[in-house]
């Protein structure tokens, strides 16, 4: 990887200087709100980095009001039922793009590319009447929905990459060796496809997990507001009380998953961005 | 090897098997399964983008406010008018053109140091990768409300650093630089790794060559990397170009559009929202289209075939 000279103690410390520099640029932020979530009222406003006063009051506030927890519970459905619905449709166009011949194969490739390049606010207008008027609007549907059509390009793309990669003659071996169809698949397809498919899930996920603004364009009740809508929406528990400590706490909790994807998953989400926006 | 590997470049060529006249039976069955496939993908992104533009354009082309709905009438490019020669939506339109143009050269220049770092750093790798997915995967608002509060005066430890006892969120510059800076820590990672990719492919004998023949490390950059990374410059400068002017969580968090950063997407937002007119909003909505398409049709037009989706594109 190094070209030209050893790999001096020098170089390494200086390679280490830079990388803290980056550590410092991307956790900063992140460690701010962890912060916030955890100083008391009264050392709020302190401008401290680190609480002079520790406490888990900001937690404990937001998990004993409906507001949070509603919001919480939609967030996780409504993440969870649009990444297996696009992962699933997905996978069914990502599979005959890799594989098979037929007509419109240029058309679909180019449509998700457009799609992936939507201005999102575009639909938000037309969806908002549109959903009025069938009953959608402020309901789980009617935010995944969207969250499928957007998500879709990025599983094709991510998916198709995948897919290609596979070896797919092992399948025809294992059947010349007696396997059945369904077992080819089973046994030898599936274990190869599988972690493409958990890679696209993730990604998905996170697409959905972190839309703002259809989430507070096509909601106006706790019945469908995901948690990124009901931040701002945030008041203390009083309507005079500074919401900072409780928005904290929220935006701390609805990171955690994230955090969690990218420390187990860090190799195979950047090969999914990867594979998807390079290979085409 | 194969079929996979062979059918691959034929996907994106276009299909020279069209021309022939008769098909096999197995080719029947094989286009027939491949449409089946994909319909009920290309049906959704059909009905939930498709239909709701088209929709959009007849209710641009209507007086259409849900507070009047007894005055809903046909009024053909009246409301282009109206937004056209307003004065809000241009100054929404400078913004959002602005903090795209700047945020993206930013993350352009940040985005290739990240790559080149993840790509190049003895010590850590691991480490390094995983930490800059974070700023990725984070929800926006919540990055947002970090930034708000590190430069909101007392709360904020930036704030009390930079500039003690003002509140530079309520001026428009100051505004508008922490807006791009929330933006550039947001994205930069993703920008890096597409530029990753693009720099695995640079071989290494190239630049060992480059080496010999004398070049310094500037040289070796600009003259070997740059133009075998250029697919993927292409790629990630149009995706987060055409992502960064749909600019809307980071600049409803930190301003609310107040001193003139209201964006295009604000604006079409807060016409829906709090003005309720589905005409006026309709027509921000066909105009915002019409900006990206030419945003993307100019990007394909400078940088030749190598766009994505094109024959070579991204196949490299």
């Amino acid at each position: 990887m190094v070209m030209g000279g050893a790999v001096t103690t020098g170089r390494k410390v200086r390679w280490g200087l830079v990388d803290i520099l980056v550590l410092v640029f991307a956790l900063v932020p992140v460690l701010w709100v962890v912060s916030l979530s955890f100083k008391t009222k009264a050392t709020l406003t302190d401008g401290s980095f680190i609480p002079n006063e520790w406490t888990l009051q900001n937690y404990a506030d937001i998990f004993v009001t409906t507001e949070f927890i509603r919001a919480l519970v939609n967030s996780i459905g409504i993440a969870i039922i649009a990444t297996v619905i696009a992962v699933t449709l997905g996978t069914m166009a990502a599979y005959a793009i890799a594989r098979l011949d037929f007509p419109g194969k240029q058309i679909l490739v180019g449509m998700s590319l457009l799609i992936a390049m939507f201005p999102q606010v575009s639909l938000v207008t037309p969806l908002f009447n549109i959903e009025r008027e069938l009953g959608l609007f402020d309901t789980w549907p009617g935010l995944i929905l969207p969250y499928i059509t957007f998500a879709l390009p990025l599983s094709i793309y991510t998916l198709s990459a995948f897919f290609r990669e596979i070896p797919w003659e092992l399948e025809k071996a294992a059947k010349m060796d007696g396997a059945t169809p369904a077992q080819a698949f089973r046994k030898v397809i599936a274990p190869l496809a599988a972690p493409g498919v958990f890679t696209t899930a993730i990604l998905v996920f996170i697409f959905c997990w972190n839309d703002f603004l259809f989430a507070i364009s096509l909601t106006s009740t706790e019945a469908s507001r995901t948690v990124p809508a009901a931040l701002s929406f945030f008041t203390g528990s009083s309507q005079f009380e500074d919401p900072t400590g409780t928005i904290s706490a929220a935006a701390v909790v609805i990171t955690i998953p994230i955090i969690l994807f990218v420390l187990f998953f860090q190799r195979r989400i950047v090969a999914g961005l990867t594979s998807g926006a390079v290979k085409g | 090897m194969s079929h996979a590997v062979s059918e691959a470049p034929a996907s994106t060529t276009g299909s020279k098997k069209k021309a022939k006249p008769v098909l096999s039976e197995g080719k029947k069955a094989e286009r027939k399964l491949g449409l089946m496939l994909c319909a009920p993908a290309a049906f959704v992104m059909i009905a939930v983008t498709g239909y709701p533009i088209i929709y959009s354009v007849w209710l641009s082309l209507q007086r259409y406010d849900l507070r009047f709905p007894a005055q809903q009438k046909f009024i053909w490019f009246d409301n282009y008018a109206a937004v056209l020669t307003n004065s809000y939506w241009w100054t929404a339109f400078g913004t959002t053109m602005l903090l795209t143009v700047v945020s993206v050269i930013i993350e352009f220049v940040l985005g290739m140091a990240l790559a080149l770092i993840m790509h190049r750093t003895l010590v850590a790798r691991g480490l390094i990768r995983t930490v800059a997915l974070i700023p990725y995967g984070i929800v926006t608002v919540v990055a947002a409300f970090s930034w708000y509060y590190a430069w909101t005066p007392k709360t904020g430890y930036l704030a009390n650093l930079l500039a003690p006892g003002s509140a530079l969120l309520t001026d428009k510059v100051p505004s508008l630089l922490i807006i791009v800076l929330a933006e550039v820590w947001k994205t930069t990672p993703f920008m890096a790794l597409l530029l990753m990719a693009g720099l695995a492919l640079v071989p290494d004998d190239l630049l060992k060559a480059a080496s010999m023949d004398g070049a310094n490390a500037w040289q070796r950059f600009t003259k070997v990397m740059l133009p075998v990374m250029k697919p993927a410059i292409l790629v990630a400068l149009l995706f987060r170009t055409l992502d960064a002017f749909r600019i809307f969580d980071n600049i409803f968090v930190l301003t609310n559009g107040a001193q003139d950063t209201s964006s295009v997407s604000m604006q079409t937002y807060n016409n829906l929202v709090k003005g309720l007119n589905l005409g006026i909003g309709s027509t921000m909505a066909v105009l915002i289209f019409i900006t990206v398409a030419i945003i993307a049709f100019l990007f394909i037009k400078v940088f030749g075939t190598a766009a994505p989706g094109s024959d070579d594109g991204g196949k490299r």
